[in-house]
């Protein structure tokens, strides 16, 4: 749960909040790519201190923090499923290079988390939609994902209350075996469900009856343009992309214990 | 000949129009409605109102379309709707004539804030840009909720949802507005709020308005003409004062406002008050002070 | 008996919804409990069942602090019927709808089957006895949601907005229906902002408004007195507003029922006419 609160959308009037979110996404994704392309320890340390002004100048720290600790339990896996194979493999001996490795690994998830974390704490859902739209994805799946967020909260809110009255009904949900315990979920499921296919058919009601189909070429409120702070953000990006693929290429990348050995 | 003019007046200003409309839900086995014949001037505040199942929001689906096109089934007759006939035309031409607003405030929002909301009937007509700027600010301020345009529906209270919707739907400037049961699920000041600019709407803008309501304590001092369903046939249509006073309103079952049932019990007591019958608390302190006044 | 002794409430979310509320509810007593919505009305009555508990103060019922017990053991004692009957029923048949809470409750196969029959007949849903709840029309399902309820026979009865979307007939029924349980001994309480209602039922009458009792008493004294439901969002029922209006000829004030109304102005009228 906690994982899920650190990707939910907070409004603040920021830099990165302000910037489009497609440039965001972009960035985010040559992000990855960059981990991708790094093995090594080091490159990816640094890939990961590089996001942190980012989170703070977006004013989102505590949130960031919270969908790091929600990735903790994954990334502690990958380290240790990692850490294991090369145990085992070379031959039940603990090197440093292998240390070096898994942590490697778990940081290039964390740094994956860590953008895309970035991306939907500042980026609003009807940004995203909007996005989405003048992507030229087809205006049915926009909508779908809007509506789907907007109705998130009441939704949560109605399984709430029909838990309240199957409860007010003796329906003890903690007592039994696994058995009982997930058949007494039914009661709650099949409400919810009945719930939303009639919610979902009033709101195709509405829906036509305010004209849907009218024309293929829907026209918008809001359109996104492309600010000079977004071609910057976006220059940077991709002088990101440039550096890491000269490095990669280029140079040669020092480990870690030669690094602490004083020797290169 | 005036008589004769008049008439034939009214029907050039009928801006829907039925001839013995009948409907049957697909798989029903009864019609939900029968045989309705009903005509509403342009201009007029009509309220619809009948017991649980009489066929009202039936009736009121064929309005826009919905009915015949979105539920399918079987419709007989004849309806007119701003001069089209509904079975000939699609659901999205039939809403820039008549706009519907529904009965449960939450389900009728699906943007992630108002003004998108309220713009939205107007992309899907794919207006240009400044245009739904203009119409959608034009329409949250006649609604007083232009301060709300930025939050999403769910901050919203039920009173103010359903005036967004109502914006909705006025953005795209219709000749008609039906509400189906509005205020179901709203307190008494929220239902006020929502009847006050309804009635706006009508005696400002010239907005048919066609109400659905149970509550006509609270409506039928707005309205110019009321109808009673009931089994899914039109049992009374007429004037508020003359439906409301009839001994049949009564057998119904509607909920006759109680000031109108006072005066029935005082006329059957001998009290005349004289004049019109009262529809509202106010009407009927107006008509006991002028009889005391009289007497002294 | 309910004690309610000074209640706080906040929600999670933060937000307060009671705010010091101190109420008692007797045995056998008729309740209606007012506001407009947002008030705190439904997040007091959830308090009745154990639903929600106190962040401060506490909630008595038969002096058992609701703390103190689990909900299914509240609400052997306490009904609660929810304002929306579809947020309860999921079974196949109306009968199972009604036998469900019976078999929660532990209750034995042949006096489910009996109570189930009894639900059934107060209810008039004999015919619909192996029907399914979700053929039925919107004001069926309520009942059959204030059958599976009634099942267990809780000494206390909370109804939750039971006047939604009713016709003026169901009300009526409703209004019957209530008395009958009250005659029966039983308590009832219900939440509604519906004062010609209430009105018509004149029980006593709670008035809340920010989580706070900002009126208790009669229905005749707390309905016909402007400034306080106005303060609370609500008008007074036509009647009242009647002999509000008139107020500054002598008429009494406190009038709320139409047949009352039509003795006073019969009086006044035949007495002027002498």
């Amino acid at each position: 749960m906690s994982f899920f609160d650190g990707l939910r959308f907070r409004r603040v009037n920021s830099p990165i909040h302000n910037l489009d979110p497609r440039v965001k996404f972009i960035y985010a994704c040559v992000i990855f790519a960059v981990a991708i392309i790094f093995w090594q320890l080091l490159p990816l340390a640094v890939l990961f201190v590089m996001q942190i002004p980012l989170v703070l100048i977006a004013r989102v720290k505590r949130e960031w923090i919270r969908s790091m600790k929600g990735a903790a339990f994954l990334a502690s896996i990958i380290f240790l499923t990692n850490f294991i194979f090369s145990f085992i493999s070379s031959g039940y001996v603990v090197t440093f290079v292998a240390l070096e490795y898994a942590l490697a690994m778990t940081l290039r998830f964390l740094v994956l988390v860590g953008s895309f974390s970035i991306f939907f704490l500042t980026t609003s859902p009807d940004h995203l939609g909007l996005a989405l739209e003048q992507s030229k994805v087809p205006y049915e799946f926009c909508f779908a994902f809007t509506t789907a967020v907007r109705f998130v909260p009441v939704l949560a809110e109605e399984a709430q209350t029909i838990m309240d009255a199957q409860k007010a009904r003796g329906l003890e949900l903690e007592k039994g075996n696994f058995l009982k315990r997930v058949r007494n979920y039914i009661p709650i499921l099949i409400p919810l469900i009945i719930s939303a296919i009639r919610r979902s058919l009033e709101l195709a009601e509405a829906m036509e009856s305010r004209a849907w189909g009218a024309t293929k070429k829907r026209t918008n409120l809001y359109v996104l343009k492309l600010r000079y702070e977004d071609y910057l953000f976006a220059a940077i990006t991709v002088g990101i992309l440039a550096l890491a693929i000269f490095v990669r290429l280029y140079l040669y990348i020092p480990r870690l214990e030669e690094l602490l050995a004083g020797t290169v | 000949m005036r008589k004769a003019f008049r008439v034939s007046w009214k029907a050039l200003m009928a801006i829907i129009e039925t001839k013995n409309l009948t409907y049957t839900y697909p798989g029903a086995t009864r019609p939900a409605i029968k045989d309705v014949s009903i005509k509403i001037e342009k201009g007029e505040f009509t309220l619809i109102t009948g017991p649980s199942g009489c066929g009202k929001t039936t009736l009121c689906r064929c309005f826009n379309g919905l009915i015949p096109h979105f539920y399918q089934g079987e419709l007989k007759g004849e309806i007119t709707v701003a001069g089209l006939k509904v079975q000939e035309h699609p659901v999205y031409e039939l809403a820039t004539h008549v706009g519907m607003v529904f009965q449960n405030p939450e389900n009728q929002l699906f943007a992630l804030s108002v003004e998108k909301d309220v713009a939205f009937g107007l992309e899907n007509l794919g207006m240009p840009r400044d245009e739904i700027r203009k119409r959608v600010d034009w329409a949250l301020q006649l609604t007083g909720t232009y301060e709300l345009r930025e939050r999403t529906p769910t901050e919203l209270s039920g009173g103010q949802q359903q005036r967004v919707a109502i914006a909705a739907v006025l953005a795209m400037q219709p000749e008609v507005i039906v509400l189906d049961e509005p205020t179901s699920f709203l307190d008494p000041l929220g239902a006020k709020k929502i009847f006050e600019v309804i009635y706006e709407l009508n005696k400002k803008l010239g907005i048919t308005i066609v109400l659905v309501e149970h509550r006509l304590d609270l409506t039928a001092k707005y309205s110019d003409h009321i109808i009673i369903m009931d089994d899914g046939k039109v049992v009374l249509d007429g004037e508020p004062y003359e439906v409301l006073s009839s001994e049949e309103a009564r057998l119904i079952g509607v909920g006759i406002p109680k000031a109108t049932r006072l005066y029935q019990m005082l006329k059957a007591d001998g009290i005349k008050l004289g004049g019109k019958v009262p529809l509202s608390s106010e009407e009927m302190a107006e008509k006991i002070r002028e009889a005391i006044r009289r007497h002294d | 008996m309910i004690e309610v002794e000074d209640v706080h409430f906040t929600y999670p979310s933060g937000v307060e919804a009671l705010r010091g509320v101190s109420l008692t509810i007797r045995n056998g007593e008729f309740v209606a409990i007012m506001g407009e919505n947002g008030a705190g009305k439904t997040t007091l009555v959830k308090h009745f069942n154990g639903l929600l508990k106190p962040t401060k103060g506490r909630v008595l019922v038969d002096g058992v602090e609701t703390t103190k017990v689990s909900v299914a053991t509240l609400a052997r004692k306490v009904g609660f019927v929810f304002q929306n009957p579809d947020h309860q029923l999921f079974c196949e048949t109306v009968e199972e709808e009604i036998a469900f809470a019976l078999k929660n409750f532990g209750f034995s196969q042949d006096v489910i089957e009996k109570r189930v029959e009894w639900a059934l007949n107060l209810l008039g849903l004999s015919q619909y006895r192996k029907t399914s709840p979700f053929m039925l029309s919107g004001g069926e399902r309520k009942r059959v949601a204030l059958a599976s309820v009634l099942a267990w026979d809780p000494k206390i009865l909370i109804l939750d907005e039971p006047t939604i979307g009713q016709d003026y007939q169901q009300k009526e029924k409703l209004r019957q229906f209530i008395l009958q349980m009250n005659a029966q001994k039983k308590t009832v309480i219900i939440v509604t902002h519906d004062v010609e209602f209430v009105a018509e039922c004149n029980p006593r009458v709670v008035l809340m408004r920010g989580g706070k009792i900002v009126a208790d008493g009669e229905a005749r004294k707390v309905l016909t007195n402007p400034e306080i439901l106005m303060q609370a969002s609500l008008v007074p029922p036509q009647i009242a507003q009647i002999f509000i209006n008139l107020s500054d000829l002598e008429f009494p004030k406190e009038v709320i029922d139409v047949y009352e109304a039509r003795e006073i102005l019969l009086k006044t009228f035949r007495s002027r006419e002498q």
